[in-house]
């Protein structure tokens, strides 16, 4: 009685029609599509993007050099050099983060004791010369400068959760 | 313009015959060219929408200009010849696949006059020209000197023998039923609205049709000849730039051809549906047979696209138990069936 079902039903195509019917119907269903440069999709404050260095309120930069991202980094990405500044506290003279050995798993800014390295939500951007993907500090402190409302507030509200 | 009369006086009646036949060829080619281009956007746009996406809408308002782009993104590439390759094979198989594609449409009847030519042997005509199409994908991957197509060339060349018979099979049966090979009076045989098309009487025929419709066109779910994931392209993987685009021509071309045949063969061609009806018969006198011929044909294009996105593509042995242990014995039997139908001159269609 199977055999005879089974043979009934592929003779007269019933299970093809049944996919049939999934895909027109599908034909008039909504499309969610994002049209993406007008468009943008929501973005988690968890996000881990483009890496920023951030400042104190005081324009102090937050980096006291202690290297434990550089240690952290799984990719080694990160390369830092420190020196005493002039007033005796301890400051890097080199942070650079190659953009392209990074895998942005955000292992810095949770090895980070005071909350200066960041990845923020920034995923537009991009190189036109070479070598242009190695980060320096000097870059990752202008992107903090720009982005620092946004950082603060993506930030707190991850706080609670910490 | 008396200028231009009296200069096409002067002119000798045999090439005033050949101008005329060119202008001929040009009207149908030209719009066969547009529309195959505006089905592969009408292709990607419909299995965009199944796939719960938008297609392309980039390009000129809601996209309409993306297949003007594509085609003149592939003139302007490169045509890379591999090494080793036969070169007037390589060149040619294209041409020898886009060929028959077109000229099948020459005995095509668009509408009751309207018929480049009108001759007796018109079925025959047609599916010598659709077989011939094969040669020009078996020529391609032979001369690639490649592999992958050769593989896919050898899977279309025992794909297309298999189903050409059933395909042959099933035209053998609207032959029996209709009495005639000429296209314009399978059409007249038909006259009598829906019911009296050769669809109902030859269901399993016309099923068998579609089928190896979409088989002998290469499509999904028929598709091992490019088989994508299996054999990169297959007959088609070393060419590039517009010789490339022929071959995506010839393949939409066809399936147009195929379409339309089948609303010939089956759906009563440029017949009304309403046709004799009582009430819906004269309400749609006033349409043209050349826009009923047109939807029925597009019914089907739409059915190319349809199976498209839905079926994964057949595996290869399956293909070819489907072609040989099913639609052939289905065909032999109903062509049988008919055959007695038309003897006895069974009431409805055969009497």
């Amino acid at each position: 009685m199977k055999v005879l079902s089974n043979y009934f039903k592929s003779l007269f195509l019933l299970e093809l029609f049944r996919g049939l019917s999934v895909t027109g119907r599908y034909l008039f269903k909504k499309k969610f599509t994002v049209m993406y440069p007008e468009e943008k999709a929501p973005v988690s404050p968890r996000f881990r993007g483009l890496h920023a260095l951030r400042r104190y309120p005081n324009g102090e930069e937050r980096c006291i050099a202690c290297k434990l991202c550089e240690a952290t980094c799984p990719a080694l990405a990160i390369t830092i050099e420190a020196e005493p500044r002039d007033d005796g506290s301890r400051r890097t003279t080199r942070y650079d983060i190659d953009l392209f050995k990074c895998i942005y798993c955000g292992y810095c800014q949770e090895a980070c004791p005071v909350d200066a390295i960041v990845e923020t939500r920034v995923y537009e951007y991009h190189f036109e010369q070479r070598g242009d993907n190695v980060m320096t500090k000097q870059d990752l402190l202008t992107v903090g400068d720009k982005h620092e409302a946004q950082i603060a507030a993506d930030i707190e509200a991850q706080s609670k959760y910490r | 313009m008396e200028f231009f009369i009296s200069l096409w006086e002067a002119l000798p009646a045999e090439l005033q015959y050949l101008i005329w036949t060119l202008i001929k060829i040009i009207v149908i080619v030209a719009p066969m060219m547009l529309a195959v281009a505006y089905f592969t956007y009408a292709e990607r746009k419909i299995i965009g929408y199944m796939q719960v996406r938008i297609g392309p809408n980039r390009v000129g308002p809601k996209g309409w200009l993306q297949p003007i782009a594509d085609a003149v993104k592939l003139m302007f590439k490169e045509i890379v010849i591999p090494t080793n390759a036969n070169k007037v094979l390589f060149l040619i198989a294209p041409a020898i696949t886009l060929g028959p594609a077109l000229a099948a449409w020459a005995v095509f009847p668009f509408d009751e006059e309207l018929v480049l030519a009108d001759i007796n042997a018109g079925l025959l005509y047609i599916l010598a020209l659709t077989s011939v199409g094969v040669y020009g994908v078996i020529i391609a991957g032979w001369a690639s000197n490649s592999k992958y197509a050769f593989l896919g060339a050898m899977r279309s060349a025992a794909q297309i023998v298999a189903y050409e018979i059933a395909m042959g099979f099933a035209l053998v049966g609207v032959l029996v039923a209709a009495g005639s090979l000429n296209l314009g009076d399978i059409i007249k045989a038909q006259q009598g609205g829906l019911f009296s098309w050769l669809w109902l009487p030859l269901l399993p025929l016309f099923g068998v049709y579609v089928i190896s419709g979409v088989a002998e066109t290469n499509r999904a779910p028929f598709d091992v000849a490019e088989g994508e994931s299996e054999i990169v392209a297959g007959f088609h993987v070393e060419y590039s730039g517009m010789l490339f685009a022929v071959f995506f021509l010839a393949e939409y071309a066809n399936m147009i051809l195929i379409s339309a045949l089948t609303a010939v063969m089956f759906l009563g061609g440029w017949l009304s549906p309403f046709q004799g009806w009582p009430v819906l018969g004269p309400l749609f006198d006033w349409v043209p047979g050349f826009v009923w011929l047109v939807i029925k044909t597009a019914i089907f294009m739409f059915l190319f696209l349809w199976l498209r996105a839905t079926f994964p593509r057949y595996r290869y042995d399956q293909i070819m138990r489907l072609g040989w242990k099913v639609f052939i014995p289905i065909t032999i039997v109903w062509i049988a069936v008919v055959g007695l139908a038309v003897v006895y001159q069974l009431p409805w269609w055969f009497d």
